[in-house]
C-alpha cells in the first residue's frame, strides 16, 4: 500500500459548546483528488483551516506524508509542501498579480532575506510566477492590481498563487465561490489539467464540478463524516441523499 | 509606621485608580464603539477642572461650578464632535490621532491664553474639608473619600446602564460588532453622539473632582491620557469591566510603587544605588506591567470579542 | 489597521525620481545660501530637520510598509544620542567605535523589544510600542551620573580617527546629508528586495503570508530591528548636532511627532518622510517666529491637513498636479 499524503484521524475540534469537527478520518492518496461535501456550516471550512494550521484541533492526528504536523505553525506546514485557497478571496491587494505570485515562487526558492537586490527585477522568479499565472489564464492581467481584479480573475490568482507553491497536497475551499459559469466552467478545465500531479482536497458546493473531478466524495454533515466513497456508491447512499444531495440534485 | 502607611498609600492608589477610571471609561466606550482614537479626550479633563475653576469664581459654589462645568463641558465635547471629530470617524487610526493631537495642541495653548500659564486652584467645598480618623492613628482627607465614593458610584451606575438599558444594549454589541448594528438600522450617529457626550462628561467630571487637591495648570490632561491609554489597553478596548479593573490596577501599583519601591530595593541592593533606580523603576512600573500583560494577552485582560 | 493609501499600488521597482534628486540637490546647495545670512542659525536648523528626516524614514519604513505603527520610535534616537554621551562621559569620543556602538545598542533594543511588541497588533502594538519608549525615557532619567532629567552635555563632537572632523557646522551637515541619502537608498532598496516584498506583504494579510510559508513574526523582527537602527543613527547625529543629550529626546510626544511628520508628508513614500520632517520644523519655527501663541495656529493646521490633504503633502501635490494634466 501506498503511503496516504494526508491522513486525518479522529480530528476534534469545539468552539464552545458547538462541536464542528466531531471525529473526522480521513485519508488522501497521491494524485488523487478528495472532495468533501456538505451543507453549509457542516464544518469544511474549520477541517481546511486545522489541516492549514489556522486553527488547533481539540484532538485528533493529522499526517503529512507521513509526518505529524500538528505541532507546526502554518508556515512550516507551507514548507513541507502544504498549500491552501481560501473560501473568502484572501490576495495580497495592493500586490500586482504577478507580484502575488512572485511572493509565493519566492518562499520555496531561495532565502528571502535579501534586501538591496529588486526583487521584481529577478527573471527567475517572474518566469516562474507568469507560468502559474498561465495555467489559470491570468497571464494578460499580470500587471494588474489585485485590488481591481474581478471576482473571478481573483479566484483563479488564489489557485496561481497555491500553484506557485508546488504543492504536495492542495487544499481548495470551494474554489468557485461566487463566480459565474463561465467562470466556473474555467476553473474545473484547470482542475482537471492539474489532477493527478498532486494530491487535493477539494470543498465545494457546485455538485457538477464536484462530480466531475473527485476521485472520492466524503459527506461532511454536522462535522461528522456521514459518508466516504466513490462518486457513485456516495451518488446512490441513501443516507446521503435524505441528508443532503437529495435538494441540490434535483 | 508601615502599616498605616501602606493603608494610606492604598487609599491614595484606589482614589487615583478610580480617577483614571473615570477618565477610562469615555475612552473606552468611545474607541471600542466608535472605533475613534481621541488623544483629545485628555483636554477634556483639564477642561473641565479650567471651567470648574472659573464658575466657582463666579458662584461661589462648589455644586454649582460642578454642574455649570459638566454642562459646558459637554456642550464644548458636542461642539468639536459635530465640527471636526464627526468627519473622522471613518478615518484611519493615524489620521485621527494626528487631528485630535492638534486639538490638543491647540486647546493646551488656548486654555494659557484665556486663564494664564501659572496653576489655578480650586477649594474643597466647606465641611469637606477636612480629615476623617479612620483607625486609631489613621487620619485620611475627608476630599479623597469622596472622590472614591463618587467614582465608584459612577462605576455602578455605568454598570447599571451598559447593562440594563436599551442604549447600553446597543454599546455593548457596537463594541464589538459595530457593522451589524448599523446595520440593523440603529441611528449609529446618534448613539455615537451619546457615547460621546457621555465620555467627555465623565473626563470632566474627572477634572472637576480632582480640582481641589492638584493644581490646575495647562497640560496637566496629557500624562493623565497617556495613563488612561495604558488602563483600556490593560483592560481591553472597549471592555467597561477590564478598564474599571485596570484603573484600580494601574492606579495601585503606579502609588504603591513610587512609595515604596526604595524601601523595596533595599531589601537587595545597597542604600544609595536604591535612591537612584529606585524612582525610575517606580516610574516605569505601569509600563512593565502593560507590557507583561500584552506580552501573555495580546488584547489585553478583558478582549471584547469579535475585534481583532 | 488600514493604511492611508489602501488602494494605491506599491511600485513594482524603485525608479530614478527627479524630485527626490532636486530636493537633495537643494540640501546641498543650502550651506552655501546660507553663508549670505546667519549661517550656523541655518545650517544648525537644516542639520536637526536632516536628522529627525532620517527617523522619519525609519518610522515610514515600519509604518507605511510594514504596517506597523510605533509609538515609541524616539526611544531609538534617545538610545543612539546616550550612547554617544555615555561614551564621550567616559573619553571615548572617536565615531569609529560611537558609530557602530550607538547602532548595535539601538537594534539590540529594537531585537529584543520587537520580540515582544510584534505579539500584538493593530492598536496594542501602538500602546506595547509607547510602553518601552516610556521605560526608556524613565530609565534615561534615573541616569543620575549622566545628568539624570536634566540631561548631559557632550565633551565634544565625534571624532575620526582623533580628528575633529565635525568640528565645523558645515563638515557635520554635509555628514548629515550623506547619511540622510544613503539612509534614503538603503530604505528604498530594501523596501524593493525580496525581504522588502515579504515585509510590505505582511502587512496586507499575514495569514496568506503564513499559508504560503513565511513566518511572518521574523520577517517584522527584522525590519524592526533595520528601523530602530536608523533611529539610532539619528540620535547619533542629534546628540552631535544639539551637543547635548536629555531623556527629553524620548518623550512620548516626540514619538508622535515622528508619526505626524510622516503623515504630513504622506506614508508610505519614503521621500515622503523628508517632506514631512522638513516641513513640520519649518513650520512649527516659522510659526515661533510669528507669534508667541503660534500653537494656536499649528494644532488647527494639523487638524485641517487631516481633513482636507489625504494623502499628505505629498498626495496634495500628487492631486493638484494631476487636476492640472486633466485640464
Ligand atoms: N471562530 C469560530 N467561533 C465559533 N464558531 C465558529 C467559528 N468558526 C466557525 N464556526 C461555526 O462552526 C460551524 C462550521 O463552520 P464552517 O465555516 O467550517 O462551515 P462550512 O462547512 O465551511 O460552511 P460553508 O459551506 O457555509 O462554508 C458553523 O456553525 C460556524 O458558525
Ligand atoms: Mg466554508
Amino acid at each position: 500500500m501506498t503511503e496516504a499524503v494526508l491522513l486525518i484521524e479522529n480530528l476534534r475540534k469545539s468552539f464552545g459548546g458547538l462541536v464542528v469537527t466531531d471525529g473526522v478520518t480521513l485519508e488522501i492518496g497521491p494524485g488523487e483528488l478528495h472532495a468533501v461535501i456538505g451543507p453549509n456550516g457542516a464544518g469544511k471550512t474549520t477541517l481546511i483551516h486545522q489541516v492549514s494550521g489556522t486553527l488547533t484541533p481539540d484532538d485528533g492526528r493529522i499526517l503529512l506524508n507521513g509526518t505529524d504536523i500538528l505541532p507546526l505553525p502554518p508556515y512550516e506546514r507551507a514548507k513541507l509542501g502544504l498549500a491552501r485557497s481560501f473560501q473568502i478571496t484572501s490576495v495580497l491587494p495592493r500586490f500586482s498579480a504577478l507580484e502575488n505570485v512572485a511572493l509565493a515562487v519566492q518562499a520555496r526558492s531561495g532565502s528571502s532575506y535579501s534586501f538591496l537586490r529588486p526583487a521584481a527585477a529577478e527573471a527567475a522568479l517572474n518566469d516562474e510566477a507568469m507560468a502559474a499565472l498561465a495555467e489559470v489564464g491570468l497571464e494578460h492581467r499580470a500587471d494588474i492590481v489585485a485590488a481591481h481584479l474581478s471576482h473571478g480573475e481573483k479566484r483563479a490568482l488564489e489557485l496561481a498563487i497555491a500553484l506557485a507553491l508546488e504543492p504536495k497536497l492542495l487544499l481548495l475551499d470551494e474554489p468557485m465561490a461566487g463566480t459565474g459559469p463561465e467562470e466556473s466552467e474555467r476553473i474545473v478545465t484547470v482542475l482537471k489539467k492539474l489532477k493527478g500531479r498532486f494530491a487535493m482536497l477539494l470543498v465545494e458546493h457546485d455538485m457538477n464540478a464536484v462530480f466531475a473531478l473527485a476521485d472520492r466524495i466524503s459527506v461532511l454533515t454536522y462535522g461528522r463524516v456521514l459518508a466516504s466513497g466513490e462518486p457513485d456508491a456516495v451518488r446512490n447512499d441513501r443516507a446521503v441523499t435524505e441528508a443532503y444531495l437529495g435538494e441540490e440534485l434535483e | 509606621m508601615s502599616f498605616t502607611l501602606l493603608l494610606i498609600q492604598t487609599l491614595n492608589g484606589l482614589q487615583f485608580g478610580v480617577l483614571l477610571f473615570l477618565i477610562a471609561a469615555g475612552l473606552t466606550l468611545v474607541f471600542g464603539v466608535m472605533d475613534f482614537i481621541n488623544l483629545a479626550h485628555g483636554v477634556q479633563y483639564m477642561l473641565g477642572a479650567y471651567l470648574a475653576v472659573m464658575f466657582y469664581a463666579w458662584t461661589g459654589s462648589f455644586v454649582l461650578a460642578l454642574i455649570l462645568a459638566l454642562l459646558a463641558a459637554l456642550a464644548f465635547g458636542l461642539l468639536l464632535e459635530f465640527t471636526v471629530f464627526r468627519q473622522l470617524y471613518d478615518r484611519d487610526h493615524l489620521e485621527q490621532v494626528i487631528a485630535t493631537f492638534g486639538i490638543i495642541i491647540f486647546l493646551n495653548q488656548g486654555v494659557k491664553v484665556v486663564w494664564g500659564a501659572a496653576p489655578l486652584n480650586l477649594p474643597i467645598p466647606d465641611g469637606l474639608a477636612g480629615v476623617v480618623t479612620l483607625m486609631p492613628g489613621l487620619t485620611y482627607p475627608v476630599w479623597r473619600l469622596v472622590i472614591i465614593a463618587s467614582g465608584l458610584i459612577v462605576a455602578l451606575i455605568l454598570y447599571f446602564l451598559v447593562s440594563q438599558t436599551r442604549v447600553g444594549m446597543l454599546v455593548r454589541a457596537g463594541a464589538t460588532h459595530a457593522r451589524i448594528v448599523s446595520a440593523l438600522g440603529v441611528d449609529i450617529r446618534r448613539l455615537f453622539m451619546i457615547v460621546f457626550g457621555f465620555g467627555t462628561m465623565l473626563a470632566a467630571f474627572a477634572g472637576v473632582m480632582i480640582a481641589p487637591i492638584l493644581s490646575v495648570e495647562p497640560g496637566m490632561g496629557d500624562s493623565v491620557l497617556i495613563l488612561a491609554f495604558v488602563v483600556i489597553v490593560i483592560g481591553g478596548i472597549g471592555s467597561m469591566r477590564g478598564a474599571f479593573i485596570a484603573a484600580l490596577l494601574i492606579g495601585l501599583v503606579d502609588t504603591l510603587g513610587r512609595s515604596f519601591m526604595i524601601d523595596i530595593l533595599r531589601l537587595v541592593m545597597p542604600p544609595s544605588p536604591a535612591r537612584t533606580v529606585g524612582p525610575a523603576i517606580a516610574s516605569m512600573l505601569i509600563y512593565v506591567l502593560m507590557a507583561l500583560v500584552l506580552y501573555f494577552r495580546p488584547a489585553g485582560l478583558f478582549p471584547a470579542k469579535g475585534r481583532s | 489597521m488600514t493604511s492611508l493609501a489602501a488602494d494605491k499600488p506599491v511600485p513594482r521597482a524603485a525608479r530614478f525620481n527627479v524630485g527626490v534628486a532636486l530636493m537633495f540637490a537643494v540640501l546641498a546647495l543650502v550651506p552655501f545660501a546660507a553663508a549670505f545670512g546667519p549661517e550656523s542659525y541655518v545650517l544648525g536648523l537644516v542639520t536637526r530637520v536632516m536628522v529627525f528626516a532620517i527617523a522619519a524614514l525609519a518610522v515610514d519604513f515600519l509604518c507605511g510598509f510594514g504596517g506597523l505603527v510605533t509609538f515609541g520610535h524616539a526611544a531609538f534616537v534617545g538610545l543612539g544620542a546616550y550612547t554617544v554621551a555615555i561614551a564621550g562621559a567616559h573619553g571615548v569620543t572617536d565615531m569609529t567605535v560611537t558609530l557602530p556602538l550607538a547602532l548595535i545598542v539601538s537594534a539590540a533594543f529594537a531585537y529584543v523589544t520587537g520580540t515582544i511588541c510584534l505579539r500584538t497588533n493593530g492598536v496594542y502594538f501602538i500602546m506595547i510600542t509607547l510602553a518601552f519608549g516610556q521605560m526608556a525615557y524613565f530609565i534615561a532619567g534615573s541616569l543620575a551620573p549622566y545628568g539624570g532629567d536634566d540631561g548631559i552635555t557632550l565633551p565634544t563632537r565625534s571624532t575620526l580617527f582623533g580628528l575633529a572632523v565635525f568640528g565645523n557646522d558645515r563638515a557635520l551637515y554635509y555628514a548629515t546629508l550623506g547619511f540622510l541619502v544613503a539612509s534614503y537608498l538603503l530604505c528604498r532598496a530594501v523596501v524593493y528586495s525580496r525581504f522588502g516584498r515579504v515585509f510590505r506583504g505582511a502587512r496586507e494579510n499575514p495569514t496568506r503570508m503564513a499559508t504560503i510559508g513565511y513566518d511572518v513574526f521574523r520577517y517584522q523582527r527584522v525590519g524592526y530591528v533595520i528601523a530602530g537602527s536608523l533611529g539610532g543613527l539619528a540620535g547619533f547625529l542629534l546628540a552631535n548636532a544639539a551637543e547635548f543629550v536629555s531623556p527629553a529626546y524620548m518623550s512620548w510626544q516626540r514619538s508622535g511627532e515622528l508619526i505626524i511628520m510622516v503623515l504630513f508628508g504622506g506614508l508610505g513614500t519614503l521621500y515622503g518622510a523628508i517632506v514631512g520632517a522638513a516641513s513640520y520644523l519649518l513650520l512649527e519655527e516659522g510659526l515661533a517666529g510669528l507669534t508667541e501663541n503660534w500653537k494656536l495656529i499649528f494644532g488647527p493646521l494639523l487638524v485641517i491637513i487631516v481633513l482636507f490633504a489625504r494623502g499628505g503633502l505629498v498626495g496634495l501635490a500628487a492631486s493638484v498636479r494631476a487636476r492640472f494634466s486633466r485640464d
